[in-house]
């Protein structure tokens, strides 16, 4: 019998996702063992055309990080779930939008304006910048476009399953595909991980009080954290209530609170919003004047707070009107 | 509905069944007049408004939306409206980061006497908002699938 053909790909990431899969170690060699390999560009040495050539539905298991935010990532993803019976999104910015999806504050014009032209670090008094296409010496050069947003995976291409996280740890990923190539197939959409928050696996969680008031919140760089206390009882922001599990509380075990990277539980489409329902509703000052300079002097931003991984899934999308 | 003159905006309004909801019913039982682009969603305490609704609300062609509840101290459940006072606060700036403009976000106190003050609140509103003209979002980014 053959070995089942995998594929992995990257778009708008780190590279911290590749990262992730090479700190499978030992277990890469387990996985060499069971699967063909048959596309992984940052690793060997494949291009487009090797894809291209491939029977449609002929890999088994296709895994992609990053999001979408280049016309060659959107390219590149369409013939990869046209060759793959089962695409994963793999990571933040495949299933949320991770950081990358936070330049979704802001229209595409602005991002390459700073970028091109005003950041402190630029010199560019031609204000060129990146064109499509361009012809130097009779010889024509093209660049894939940059898009108006970054999407999600799921925005571009069908997806079957999600592995969260920033970047998802090695047991996760080992697990998700040992269990795909077993054949224990979960239901489609699902997403690999826990059901439940991470509280529910956090060695904290027993020193969580009943009832969690704050009267100020502080944020992880004015407070040293006793690392035996619940974080959030401690009155920095924690987004582990509103996080899923399975991330084995890697940053609590590290010394820093939850920033959200698994996404939301089932059943929540908003991570941020709940995050910030929660967090206002621990926070115990009745006094809106008073809650308000204390956000003000903490310097307060729902979206780098609650959004941090899902701004590209949660936001809305406004459409400039004529003369903004 | 169009741009320009003939643009009437959509508000959709939580409102607390033991305050704002009974003003609401005052003022019609008064007589009282007030626009009607408003779509009032009865909930049991302002603090039952998950600020997934209010997005969604946005998300699903609302041009503002109103929480309304009962004044600090006169919450039924004792303190679910100082919950929605802090997390109205959070959600203004969310919102106003995300593009959308303050005037089409407003938290109220409204008790059950005050049909004026609902009067008043809604018809201010849908002024401002009229002004301002309908929230465009931009083209539902399309999904996709298997070409």
């Amino acid at each position: 019998m053959s070995k089942p053909k995998v594929a992995l790909y990257w778009c708008a990431s780190c590279g911290g996702c590749e990262e992730a899969t090479v700190d499978l170690t030992e277990r890469l060699f387990d996985l060499i063992e069971a699967v063909d390999i048959v596309f992984w560009p940052i690793a060997m040495d494949f291009k487009r055309e090797d894809l291209e050539k491939m029977e449609d539905g002929s890999i088994d298991i296709a895994i992609i990080n990053g999001g979408i935010r280049l016309e060659e990532h959107e390219e590149m993803v369409k013939l990869l779930r046209r060759k793959s019976k089962i695409v994963i999104a793999y990571g933040s910015c495949a299933h949320l939008g991770g950081i990358p999806g936070l330049a979704n504050a802001y229209p595409r014009e602005e991002i390459l304006k700073f970028a091109y032209e005003e950041a402190p670090t630029v010199i560019n008094p031609d204000k060129v910048r990146p064109m499509k296409k361009v012809t130097i010496d009779g010889m024509e050069f093209e660049l894939p476009e940059f898009l108006e947003y970054l999407k999600p995976l799921d925005e571009v291409i069908d997806v079957d399953y999600y592995i969260p996280g920033c970047p998802p740890t090695p047991d996760l990923t080992w697990e998700a595909i040992s269990k795909l190539l077993s054949g224990e197939i979960p239901p489609k959409g699902h997403v690999f991980g826990s059901d439940k928050s991470l509280c529910h696996e956090c060695p904290l969680n027993e020193t969580k009080p009943d009832e969690i008031r704050l009267e100020e919140l502080k944020r992880p760089h004015q407070v040293i954290l006793d690392r035996s206390k619940c974080y959030l009882a401690q009155g920095v922001l924690c987004m582990g209530p509103v996080t899923r599990g399975g991330c084995e509380a890697l940053c609590i075990k590290g010394g820093m609170p939850c920033t959200g990277c698994f996404g939301p539980l089932d059943g929540v489409y908003n991570q941020g919003a709940k995050a910030l329902s929660f967090l206002a509703s621990v926070i115990d000052i009745e006094d809106e004047e008073k809650y308000r300079e204390m956000l003000e002097k903490l310097g307060f931003d729902p979206i780098g707070w609650f959004f941090r991984y899902s701004l590209a899934k949660g936001m809305i999308y406004r459409k400039k009107r004529d003369g903004e | 509905m169009s741009d320009g003159d003939g643009f009437e905006p959509t508000i959709v309004v939580f409102a607390c069944h033991w305050c704002t909801y009974q003003a609401i019913n005052l003022a019609g039982t008064s007589r009282m007049k007030y626009p009607p682009n408003v779509r009032v969603i009865r909930v049991m305490c302002s603090g039952r408004v998950d600020p997934q609704f209010v997005i969604e609300a946005f998300k699903n062609g609302a041009d503002g939306v109103l929480v309304a509840g009962c004044h600090p101290g006169d919450c039924h459940y004792v303190n679910g409206n100082m919950k929605t006072m802090r997390r109205t606060v959070m959600l203004e700036k969310l919102l106003q980061d995300m593009g959308i403009e303050k005037e089409r976000f407003r938290r109220e106190w409204i008790s059950a006497a005050e049909a004026k003050k609902w009067v008043e609140v809604v018809t201010e509103m849908v002024e401002q908002v009229r002004k301002l003209g309908p929230l465009k979002l931009a083209e539902k980014r399309e999904v996709v699938m298997n070409e």
